[in-house]
């Protein structure tokens, strides 16, 4: 398999790399005419957690964002290269895919909890509302079980009904996690989903993670390197607008093929 | 060169005194408006208040000034508004929202634009002399209640569709792109986050257009609306089917303002009076709407803490 | 997923299978967003539908009357038998009423705006805002009957010789609605400068004063202008004022002590009498319609040019 150009230490990780949920491949992306991303190709193994780490600016939200086109909200963006999402074997970056579609596979959680003025029940169903999810049941039943999922039905389960802007930081960004898994998706965006939050609450999500990859794919964008290295099966490192170096993370923190990389792990730059 | 304090200090002390004499000024000149306002209600209210009785809001104008009363203006007025608010509402917030999440940057959303900014600054009574071509006669509406209230509908647009513009900005990005991220549409983002979210402030920009339209003479007087009207338009359901009529809308009629007018174009002192009643009248619902209007949007400001 | 080992030839090139668009959906949005559009762009056909219709009337009337006598003759007496069609007499009307509304207001509305924005305290302006909003709000007819039954008597008892029928009256009440809005745009514009233009300035020792006249008001100049220009259309469209206590015959001369008719007083005149469709008096209300509506182009136009000299890029 080739992992395309640019990317050191991917002959090590191929040959353990279990099946792929998505892989970029020579991804380029412009915010008009300034390049933002230079011929990513990245795999994304399936039911594990990948962590994109890097200096601010280096890409990394912008990649994670193609996922699940979100840069289609925003005039002047444009995509060359491929996403190939399995098992469809499809370029979710084609035109002729349905931004919809797609996000309606992909959830994201924001670096900001973004919890809708609405109540803690309501944020987490309006997923399922939009997917046309009638029965009241139904409805009731998932909300519970992402709830559950995300770690907070015994802390909301008697106030369903009380607007979600009553919980703490660290309580709304669970019920943010919540509301993207309660439309069941098969691969989860993490958009440095701590930063805004204090040492526990973090504690909490990364936790939460860690036991949601064996139903979710995940894919993370961290600032804090130990936070990548707490949690994360796989590790990419961007630098401006590239990929510099990808594997397994253990082997990315102890042994990093690129001196790059060995700079920004030990603190040299970032 | 020695510094001189002397010197230094006389003209630091003459820069004070001259902020002093300009706090002085500025107080002034707000004072002028507020003693306006204060003048104006006193000068109404000692007219007019003893003419503000029931028989005052339950008569007909008449051409007896103690025996007229204001029952046609107020029935007219309040038909207008509704026919303003049902046109308006709907259209306003519909341009309110494409302008602010559906228009690209490019040369027809900027025609757009500037026609809004450029109808807020054409004076009221050319609004009049569109509604008598197009409306009266164009459409054959008539010199009726539809017109006028077609006419005030669009005097008041730009205002809604700038207050929906401005409360839908008021919505972080975030929040929408958390409703496109479940797999909205543009349609069910903007039917289930961002109207619910900014009705506060359209509300606002609703009472304070039509709080405008109240007060509005000319393009009233200019669409034919009579000044001595001494009957009700006709009611809005009859006794037969389909039990719902519209004859209503194309009535003659008149308004509050126009009543206030033609009272106030008779030189006999009792009709001044009566002018200065129904004064009182307008005066009092434009400052409770008005007053509506601002109370809102400090309490809307202050619910939703983005 | 253990069938979905990725490797190059899984890519599919063909459909895009579940990912394809919905038609349904598609096309539901596209009708809505249509219909937003149509919405939207009414703002666009009401200007052409007011210039189409400015014009069309118009035309008429300049086939009955010759846009010399229009433009240069010195008496409207189009009520008359005697009918004169030049529309200089209500013309000078809307300026000079106009005019003594910028007297009173363009000074008071800059103070006011200035102490508002540099001077005055958070308490001052909660209150001092609203009430400028509630004056605003005031019909206007209601203004016309503070003009005719309580300023032009007090100024009658200043100028005896002051008929009850003036412009001076209400071009001192339009003066005074038209405050609230310069006031609120040029104060806007004012707080809009940013703070550390004002700091360099304190910094050098400079008063409040000084430092709103010499740094703020300069800023703030394209904001400024804009003020004025939205009071001139203000002043420049007031009908009820005038039509209540300017008196209705139309009248050459740029003096404020005398009685006066501007276009819109005009307007109303005609229109409160017998409009028969189409004659020569129904089409003159467009003609000076136009007029008007040229007059208030011609500011925003000339507040436009201004403002591109002055536009201050911070």
């Amino acid at each position: 398999m080739d992992m395309s150009a640019g990317v050191i230490g991917a002959q090590a990780a191929d040959a353990t790399m279990p099946p792929l949920k998505a892989e970029a491949r020579e991804l380029d992306f412009f915010y008009g005419e300034l390049q933002a991303l230079k011929s990513v190709s990245m795999p994304v193994a399936a039911n594990r957690v990948t962590a994109l780490i890097g200096p601010s600016g280096c890409g990394k939200s912008t990649f994670l964002r193609c996922f699940n086109r979100m840069h289609d909200l925003y005039d002047g963006s444009r995509y060359r290269g491929r996403i190939v999402f399995q098992p469809d074997g499809v370029n979710v970056l084609d035109r002729a895919v349905d931004p919809i579609e797609v996000r309606m596979r992909i959830g994201m959680v924001f670096q900001k909890p973004n919890p809708f003025p609405k109540s803690i029940f309501e944020n987490v169903a309006y997923g399922l509302r939009v997917r046309g999810e009638r029965s009241r049941r139904v409805v009731a039943e998932k909300v519970e079980q992402a709830l559950r999922d995300a770690s907070l039905w015994e802390e909301v389960s008697d106030r369903l009904d009380e607007m979600a802007f009553n919980l703490s930081g660290g309580q709304q960004q669970r019920l943010c996690i919540a509301r993207a898994l309660a439309t069941e998706p098969e691969l989860m965006l993490f958009d440095e989903p701590t930063s805004a939050l204090d040492p526990i609450a973090t504690a909490n999500i990364e936790e939460l993670i860690h036991r949601l990859k064996e139903k979710v794919t995940i894919l993370i964008v961290t600032h804090n390197m130990q936070q990548a290295a707490r949690v994360s099966d796989y590790t990419a490192f961007m630098y401006l607008g590239e990929l510099v170096e990808f594997g397994d993370t253990n082997l990315i923190f102890t042994n990093p093929k690129s001196k790059r990389t060995e700079d920004y792990i030990t603190g040299r730059y970032g | 060169m020695a510094y001189d304090a002397q010197a230094v200090r006389r003209l630091v002390a003459r820069g004070k005194q001259w902020d002093k004499v300009f706090v002085i000024v500025g107080l002034l000149c707000m004072m002028v408006g507020i003693l306006t306002l204060a003048l104006l209600l006193v000068g109404l209210i000692q007219d007019g208040a003893g003419r503000l009785n029931w028989q005052f809001f339950s008569h007909f104008p008449s051409r007896r000034a103690a025996q007229a009363g204001i029952l046609s203006a107020i029935v007219g007025s309040s038909l207008v508004m509704l026919v303003t608010a049902l046109a308006a509402i709907p259209l306003g917030i519909a341009a309110g929202v494409y302008l602010e999440e559906y228009a690209g940057r490019n040369w027809v959303t900027e025609i757009i634009e500037v026609n809004v900014t450029n109808l807020a600054g054409v004076p009221s009574i050319v609004y009049g002399l569109l509604a008598l071509s197009l409306f009266v006669y164009g459409l054959d509406f008539g010199q009726s209640i539809l017109s006028a209230g077609l006419t005030l509908a669009l005097l008041i647009l730009p205002v809604i569709i700038v207050s929906t513009r401005e409360a839908i900005r008021a919505i972080p990005g975030t929040i929408r792109e958390g409703a496109y991220a479940l797999g909205a549409t543009r349609w069910q983002t903007v039917r289930d986050h961002v109207v619910p979210y900014s009705t506060g402030g359209i509300l606002t920009g609703v009472i304070i257009g039509l709080a405008r339209a109240i007060g509005e003479t000319a393009p009233v007087i200019t669409i034919g609306a009579l000044t001595f009207i001494a009957f009700l338009p006709p009611a809005p359901v009859s006794g037969e089917f389909p039990f719902l009529s519209f004859e209503w809308m194309r009535s003659p009629f008149t308004v509050m303002p126009i009543q206030m007018f033609n009272w106030l174009s008779r030189p006999q002192a009792a009709f001044q009076e009566n002018a200065a009643a129904a004064g009182v009248v307008l005066v009092v619902m434009t400052l409770l709407m008005n007053a509506a209007a601002i109370w809102l949007r400090v309490r809307y400001r202050k619910r939703i803490k983005w | 997923m253990s069938s979905s080992v990725s490797t190059v030839n899984t890519e599919s090139t063909t459909s895009s299978g579940r990912f394809a668009q919905n038609a349904v959906r598609h096309w539901g949005e596209r009708l809505i967003e249509s219909v937003l559009f149509l919405a939207a762009f009414s703002a666009v056909a009401v200007t052409v539908a007011i210039v189409g219709i400015l014009v069309y009337e118009s035309q008429a009337f300049f086939q009955h009357v010759p846009l010399k006598d229009f433009l240069t003759d010195t008496q409207w007496t189009i009520m008359f038998s005697d009918k004169h069609f030049g529309v200089a007499p209500l013309l000078a009307g809307t300026l000079t009423t106009t005019g003594v509304a910028l007297l009173l207001a363009v000074p008071i509305g800059t103070v006011t705006a200035i102490y508002l924005s540099e001077f005055a305290s958070y308490r001052v302006r909660e209150i001092v805002k609203p009430v400028l909003e509630l004056l605003a709000g005031i019909p206007t007819v209601v203004f016309g009957y503070f003009a005719l039954l309580m300023v032009t008597p007090a100024l009658q008892w200043f100028m005896p010789d002051l008929p009850g029928f003036n412009m001076l009256g209400p071009g001192l009440v339009i003066g005074i609605m038209i405050i609230p809005y310069i006031s609120s745009v040029a104060e806007d514009a004012m707080r809009a400068v940013p703070m550390h233009m004002r700091e360099g300035s304190y910094a050098m020792g400079a008063t409040r004063l000084q430092t709103a006249l010499k740094v703020v008001m300069p800023a703030a100049t394209s904001g400024v202008v804009a003020a004025y220009i939205l009071g001139i259309s203000r002043a420049v469209g007031e009908t009820m004022v005038v039509a209540v206590a300017a008196g209705q015959q139309p009248n050459f001369t740029f003096d404020p002590r005398e009685s006066g008719a501007t276009i819109t007083a005009f307007i109303v005149q005609v229109a409160l009498g017998d409009l028969p469709h189409g004659s020569l008096e129904y089409q003159s209300i467009f003609a000076v319609g136009l007029v008007l509506v040229l007059l208030t182009l011609f500011f925003n136009v000339l507040g436009h040019v201004v403002r591109k000299r002055f536009r201050e890029a911070y």
